[in-house]
């Protein structure tokens, strides 16, 4: 584990394993996301309650879902980078932001326009929304972080401290809708016993998930890469990579 | 098919939803792969012109 953890850790080869990642990744969200679509916007039936706007679902609780786990891999990649000092895993931090920040303004902004029609408002300071705004502040706060440094280690490691910090809003989210009395509905899915969710609509909402993380993996690879070529632009084996 | 895209009259809200996280997903895609680009294209001119100079 440890010698595989080095091995990943060394610039040269996380670029060529990242190099054979992407493309797999990259075919496989595209399947996933297609098929997702296909069963949530026309083999789902509609919802007794909410009608056909409840299909904004099939977006809106993945880029959620989202926005928290490429919060905790960012800051588990942060604080790898810190306590072990690998550079990789800084870059893999870096290339997080940009893309966890997406996914929570999409969960927001989809959110808004699934509100709109259903609660009649487009926001309100409820708790789940106002830790979601949170998280976003959270990622900007990073991105802003990264680039007020220009030493790199020094940012990363500010980035890092931020990131732990930061930490403690995602269980916040995650229960906001039990401990308090929220217009936000409960979870459907990620409860102890069975979702209470039919299979019709279960089946394509997994299927967007899992779209969406390997999208996810996919971009995070192609933006890491991206630092790593600033970042290691003087070294020899980048550039007799590329001038092969 | 209209039935399809009038959504149940939600079609505003639903597509918009639709558009715009299809909007953010392909922007993502396209702006690193540009960076990319651009930054192997810097890289190449400044390898050529150090080897130039060692030759």
């Amino acid at each position: 584990m440890w010698t595989w953890l080095h091995k990943l850790g060394s610039p040269q080869r996380f670029y060529s394993l990242s190099g054979r990642l992407i493309p797999w990744f990259a075919v496989l969200s595209v399947l996933l996301m297609a098929a997702g679509l296909y069963g949530g916007l026309v083999l789902a039936p509609p919802d007794y309650q909410q009608g056909d706007s409840y299909r904004i679902i099939y977006i809106h609780v993945p880029a959620a879902w989202m926005s928290m786990f490429v919060y905790v891999s960012m800051a588990f990649a942060a604080a790898v980078g810190m306590i072990w000092r690998i550079k990789v895993a800084d870059m893999v931090a870096r290339a997080s932001a940009p893309l966890g920040a997406s996914f929570t303004f999409l969960a927001l902004v989809t959110g808004s326009l699934w509100g709109k029609p259903m609660w009649g408002a487009w926001w309100v300071w409820d708790a789940r929304l106002t830790s979601e705004l949170l998280l976003l502040f959270l990622y900007i706060g990073f991105m802003a972080l990264q680039s007020a440094f220009d030493d790199r280690r020094t940012a990363a490691r500010a980035g890092a401290v931020l990131a732990l910090v930061g930490l403690v809003n995602i269980p916040i989210i995650h229960y906001s809708v039990e401990w308090w009395n929220t217009l936000h509905q409960g979870p459907t899915v990620t409860k102890f016993d069975a979702p209470s969710i039919h299979l019709s609509m279960l089946i394509p909402l997994l299927l967007m998930a899992f779209g969406f993380m390997c999208y996810h993996a996919a971009m995070v690879l192609v933006r890491a890469r991206n630092e790593l070529i600033e970042w290691e632009r003087n070294s020899r084996w980048l550039q007799n990579l590329i001038t092969e | 098919m209209a039935e399809f895209f009038h959504m149940g009259g939600y079609a505003f809200y639903v597509w918009s939803a639709y558009g715009i996280v299809a909007l953010v997903m392909v922007a993502n895609v396209l702006m690193p792969l540009r960076k990319r680009r651009i930054l192997m294209d810097n890289l190449k001119r400044r390898v050529r012109a150090k080897r130039r100079q060692a030759a």
